[in-house]
């Protein structure tokens, strides 16, 4: 749901990365609020992915900037953060949720690790409050607790992305990347997946931006939507708007092109 | 006073799949709809109805005039209007039944009407759903399932629901009565009734003249919209 908050969270403005001569994204501005669910469509190598780089702040723009609103209400260039500040941010404000878990988490360490280091990193010490709180978490997006002491290696795909959620989820943040987030999974375990993010997005109020290339993903989970084509933002709108009456012939023929169940 | 303006309202469609087609829907919609009033929207298919709802509720983008919508103490233009006033809208000041019910899978049905009362506490929306849902004869047991098992009468009424179940202005029925049997959709009847007497303002299109004679005070002839 949106916030009463009248102050963007973030905003692109005229955001641009070249690659050599290639284009990966170009002039891309907008504005997100707290509680805000943005979708980023497209086919891919439309540039939906850096858009997200260079939002996160992993990848440095080639022209535009990123403000961010930080906790203490202050808006900021992402580029004129200090490295310190932008730990910061990824560790505690921000998720970043990978299409492939096995880069969102370490695969080498337990279940219940993986969602008490980022409590650590954060300044957590007492091993029972943070085992209580991953305990929590594993029953919050629906993992046995019993697993909570296997490595990930032994997860299948949907409890690994799960998984992944809940390490993201666990330090509160206010601001979530999602690269296609069920990308890689079977239908019926996308269902649950994709049901469990919506109902963890409106109670958490995060505020989110989705890649995704599956329309129906978008249509459950955002508020609004960008279209992207070669680089460029060429539709945007509120997300029954964009699918229910597109208007640029790449977006109908987008939406033109899903299959009926 | 008026809860819902349309003026000069436009809205027609280019097909670029189909070589650029231009399909013009209607032209010069102009009717309003005043607190406690029952509008009803007739015409033969395809006509632009159910086109008319949906740009008041902000589904579908509206090409020219304005659609004045009352919310509080202001006055939201929809044709216009941000992504974020419309969502703040529907929160608000309008809810709408589509003819379809688009539920999220694994929800069960009770949940899929109680999470239309975002003010309330979780017992208490819970509690309410669970009313409306029994005045609609959909049974107990049914409740705790999702509905996408259920049959097109029990969706719809799962549809009803959770249009009725929110407290809004503004209220859009799309053929709210179009696969109920007759007991079912005099319970429909009572329920708009007590809508309009709660003061929100209803946009319906209805087919069945019994169910329009019963609830409608005006009757909008969206053929004379025709766009040329």
């Amino acid at each position: 749901m949106i916030d009463t908050e009248d102050r963007p969270l973030l905003r692109a403005e005229a955001l641009t990365k070249w690659y050599g001569a290639q284009i990966g994204c170009c002039d891309i501005s907008f504005e997100l609020y707290p509680g805000e669910v943005m979708a980023v469509v497209g086919e891919s190598g439309s540039g939906k992915t850096t858009l997200l780089q260079l939002l996160s702040a992993q990848l440095a723009p080639s022209a535009g900037r990123v403000f961010y609103r930080m906790r203490d209400g202050v808006m900021r260039d992402l580029a004129s953060l200090g490295e310190a500040e932008r730990r910061f941010l990824f560790r505690t404000d921000w998720g970043y949720v990978h299409q492939e878990p096995a880069l969102g988490l370490r695969m080498a360490v337990s279940g219940g690790a993986n969602v008490g280091e980022r409590l650590m990193a954060v300044g957590w010490r007492h091993y029972g409050r943070i085992r209580g709180a991953a305990k929590d978490w594993f029953e919050r997006v629906e993992i046995a607790r019993d697993r909570i002491d296997d490595a990930p290696t032994t997860y299948s795909g949907g409890m690994r992305q799960r998984l992944q959620i809940a390490r993201n989820l666990v330090t509160n943040p206010r601001l979530v990347f999602m690269d296609e987030p069920t990308g890689g999974l079977d239908v019926s375990v996308q269902a649950r997946l994709l049901d469990l993010i919506r109902g963890l997005v409106g109670e958490l109020r995060l505020a989110a931006v989705v890649v995704t290339h599956d329309l129906a993903v978008a249509r459950m989970l955002s508020h609004r939507i960008i279209v992207m084509k070669e680089g460029a933002a060429i539709e945007s709108g509120l997300t029954d708007q964009v699918l229910d009456d597109p208007r640029e012939p790449y977006t109908q023929l987008l939406v033109s092109s899903i299959l009926p169940a | 006073m008026y809860a819902l303006d349309l003026v000069n309202v436009e809205k027609s469609f280019t097909l670029h799949l189909q070589g650029g087609l231009h399909l013009p829907v209607v032209a010069g919609v102009n009717f309003a709809v005043q607190s406690g009033e029952c509008v009803a929207l007739a015409g033969p298919s395809g006509c632009g109805k159910s086109s008319i709802l949906k740009m008041i509720y902000g589904g579908y983008r509206c090409d020219g005039g304005r659609i004045l919508m009352r919310d509080g103490d202001h006055v939201i233009d929809v044709a216009t209007a941000s992504p974020r006033t419309i969502i703040a809208m529907r929160q608000r000041a309008v809810s709408y039944v589509s003819q379809f019910l688009r539920a999220v899978p694994r929800v069960a049905t009770i949940d899929v009407v109680a999470q239309t009362r975002d003010d309330a506490a979780p017992g208490e929306a819970r509690a309410s759903a669970a009313v409306l849902l029994r005045r609609l004869n959909i049974p107990e047991r049914l409740m705790a399932v999702p509905p996408a098992t259920f049959s097109g009468g029990e969706q719809q009424r799962v549809n009803i629901a959770r249009g009725f179940l929110p407290d809004r202005a503004v209220l859009l029925l799309d053929e709210p009565t179009a696969s109920l049997d007759s007991e079912n959709r005099a319970v429909v009847i009572d329920l708009i009734a007590e809508k309009k007497r709660r003061g929100v303002a209803v946009v319906a299109i209805i087919h069945d003249e019994e169910v329009r004679d019963a609830v409608a005070d005006q009757i909008v002839d969206v053929a004379t919209f025709a766009a040329a």
